[in-house]
């Protein structure tokens, strides 16, 4: 990723929190489907948006290792919280979906030609560590040896709102991997909250000619200097605050040199392999496919749904798991995460949004995982000066 | 943001998920637990190409999917054939095929055996059980071109004597075709005649120059492991060895992750590797 610069672009916007519903009234009249944050059963979800009333307005979310709790703000704050449980990948890359439908015919098979349109997905409140948690996803369904026609249909006519982080949450660690949290490349637009007194607005930013055609249909102004600054201010302390912190310095070839360091052991006692950390992971696309029948058995399907390094079943060939042990499957899920990903794609598979330490039962931190490994090199390193 | 549609982000013409559906040419039982299926298209459709080493996807109607070995001759323009072993809920229904019967088929997938790239070297191949099925194609392909190869080897092992797979094939390599062929089995009965032992322990016997040979491994990994070394003690340098892995595979094309292998993704980047890029990684256990 090219080095990211703090500055905001020489123009920028200003939209009131007044004229907020504008947004939502012009890309849904685009024929948009819009979806963002949603407060649903105790956390914030990406769900199906109208208004912006459904987003989780006056809201914030606490996290730590294996901890997330919803609190009331003192304001009305619109995007005054960080990310929950679902990531983009839910609509993206979904959970569960039909790959093709086959018929039987005579003694053969033809396949059921289904539409295939754009959903049209309009996204609201995408975070930078979520804007770069696509850009890889693309990268593994777009510009990998074969294209998956299923992700391009979804990912082509995305109209992405990103928002720029005004706090940080307590496991956040975008700012050592570099990828927050400011919002700088993969949007249309990009808003930045912010409140002074009885002011509440956004400072926009304009990413594409998509974003610059909705922004023109909606009350706004040339950003006055000083709003500026208080949005730039806003991002700094974000980028100030983060409750976690990764050395990613030499990550790769500090895991490759690491595959029988003790500490995989150490984790494994404690890892209960339920899976959490990849199905919470923005990143993570491993999947299964299942093929099922009709009763009569005329028509087949094959369904793609979202699966884990973690179970045994992942690695089973004829005669047992490859990855047999807890220690084995932890491994490979966090280096693949933090080293065999630049191989594959180019970068690193953790843009430090945190989710897999919030949602961890047991509060495994990878943070945490990468440092110890890291100190017992150094360690090494000095007691042989 | 969106994506633009242009050049690179456009779909190839087929979509490389779905299976095309495909005849039984031929249904043959091998040993008591593996058959070759000899398939054409079903709708007329002319073969793909494919390279020895590769592999299809084969799809039986409602049942499921599995990733096997393309084992016939690559210059055979009419006929894919396969060699399975009847051991799960796809590949059970599937050897009880017959002729006439249809199922459906994705590929060609992965990466080849280096068989333009050996030329001028001796070949040796190691084949331990069903690993001889995806060896077959580059043995098909270096008689065709016999001439350009200097000594060939094939050394086989199974598990019994009847375990050996295209025993006709082997014995008819063997005598008409200028190859060394020697196989061996695990354990046999007082009337074999044969060699009784791992594979490895023909390779000290077998003729061929180790600086200039190129080496095609497939079996069981443990195997693939002592064959490995028995080669480099005998000089065979680890970028002249090439082995073909097996692993989970779901969609064949680099998306369901089942198969990596360290940084690789074995449908895609493999499963034929030069032992020297994986190396490191091969001798990982639970990798």
């Amino acid at each position: 990723m090219a080095e990211e610069s703090n500055n905001l672009p020489s123009v920028t916007y200003t939209l009131e929190r007044e004229h907020l519903h504008q947004l939502f009234d012009v890309l849904t009249g685009k024929g948009y489907r819009l979806l963002g944050p949603a407060v649903r059963d105790g956390a914030i979800v990406y769900d199906e948006l109208t208004a912006p009333s459904d987003l989780p307005v006056g809201w914030t979310d606490e996290q730590d290792g294996g901890r997330y709790r919803l609190k009331k703000r003192a304001d009305d704050a619109v995007f005054g919280f960080v990310v929950g449980p679902h990531s983009w990948k839910k609509f993206l890359h979904p959970p569960a979906l039909r790959l093709w439908q086959l018929r039987r015919e005579g003694d053969g098979f033809t396949v059921i030609q289904e539409e295939a349109e754009s959903p049209k997905y309009a996204f609201i409140g995408v975070r930078a560590c979520e804007l770069h948690a696509i850009a890889i996803q693309d990268k593994v369904f777009l510009e990998s040896k074969y294209i998956d026609p299923m992700y391009k249909i979804r990912r082509e006519g995305c109209f992405i709102v990103a928002v720029n982080c005004g706090q940080a949450g307590g496991t956040c660690f975008c700012v050592s991997m570099n990828t927050g949290p400011r919002a700088t490349s993969g949007f249309d637009l990009a808003l930045t909250e912010a409140m002074e007194g009885e002011r509440h607005y956004f400072v926009v930013e304009v990413g594409s000619p998509a974003g610059a055609d909705a922004l023109s249909e909606i009350s706004h102004r040339e950003s006055q200097a000083d709003e500026e600054t208080t949005a730039e201010r806003i991002v700094a302390d974000t980028a100030r605050q983060m409750g976690r912190e990764m050395d990613a310095t030499g990550i790769k070839e500090l895991l490759y040199r690491n595959y029988e360091h003790p500490r995989w052991n150490d984790v494994a006692s404690r890892c209960l392999t339920c899976a959490n950390c990849t199905m919470v992971c923005p990143t993570c696309f491993c999947a299964t496919v299942e093929d099922v029948t009709d009763l009569a058995g005329d028509t087949a399907e094959r369904w793609r749904k979202w699966d884990s390094c973690f179970t045994l079943d992942f690695s089973y060939v004829h005669g047992g798991s490859v990855r047999a042990t807890t220690k084995d499957r932890y491994r490979q899920w966090m280096t693949h995460k933090l080293a065999t990903w630049f191989d594959q794609f180019g970068s690193s598979g953790c843009v430090g949004c945190g989710r897999c330490i919030t949602w961890c039962p047991v509060a495994i931190d990878i943070t945490e995982e990468v440092r110890a490994i890291r100190e017992t090199e150094s360690k090494k390193d000095s007691a042989g000066d | 943001m969106a994506l633009s549609t242009d050049s690179a982000m456009t779909s190839p013409v087929a979509n490389p998920m779905i299976p095309v559906p495909w005849r039984v040419q031929k249904a043959r039982r091998e040993t008591r637990d593996t058959f070759t299926l000899t398939l054409r298209p079903a709708n007329g459709e002319p073969l793909p190409a494919f390279a020895p080493g590769q592999f299809n996807m084969l799809y039986l109607f409602g049942v499921g999917e599995v990733a096997i070995s393309i084992s016939g001759d690559p210059a055979d323009q009419e006929n894919l054939v396969h060699t399975i072993r009847a051991v799960g809920t796809v590949t059970r229904p599937m050897q009880r095929l017959k002729r006439g019967a249809v199922l459906g088929v994705r590929g060609p997938f992965g990466s080849p055996w280096p068989v333009e790239e050996a030329e001028g070297n001796d070949v040796v191949i190691v084949a331990g059980g069903l690993g001889l099925a995806p060896l077959r194609p580059a043995l098909y392909r270096l008689l065709a071109h016999r001439q350009q190869y200097g000594r060939i080897v094939l050394l086989y092992g199974a598990r019994t004597p009847r375990d050996l797979l295209y025993q006709r094939s082997l014995d008819q390599w063997q005598t008409r075709s200028g190859i060394e062929v020697a196989y061996t089995v695990d354990a046999a009965a007082e009337d074999w005649r044969g060699n009784v032992g791992v594979v490895t322990t023909l390779i000290s016997k077998a003729r061929f120059d180790p600086v200039h040979t190129t080496a095609m491994i497939c079996g069981p990994e443990v195997m693939m492991r002592y064959v490995i070394m028995e080669l480099e003690k005998l000089g065979v340098t680890d970028e002249n060895i090439f082995i073909s892995m097996e692993r989970n595979m779901k969609c064949a094309i680099g998306f369901c992750g089942h198969c990596q292998f360290g940084p690789t993704f074995v449908c895609k980047d493999g499963p034929v590797f030069r032992y020297d890029r994986i190396e490191p990684f091969f001798k990982l256990r639970g990798v």
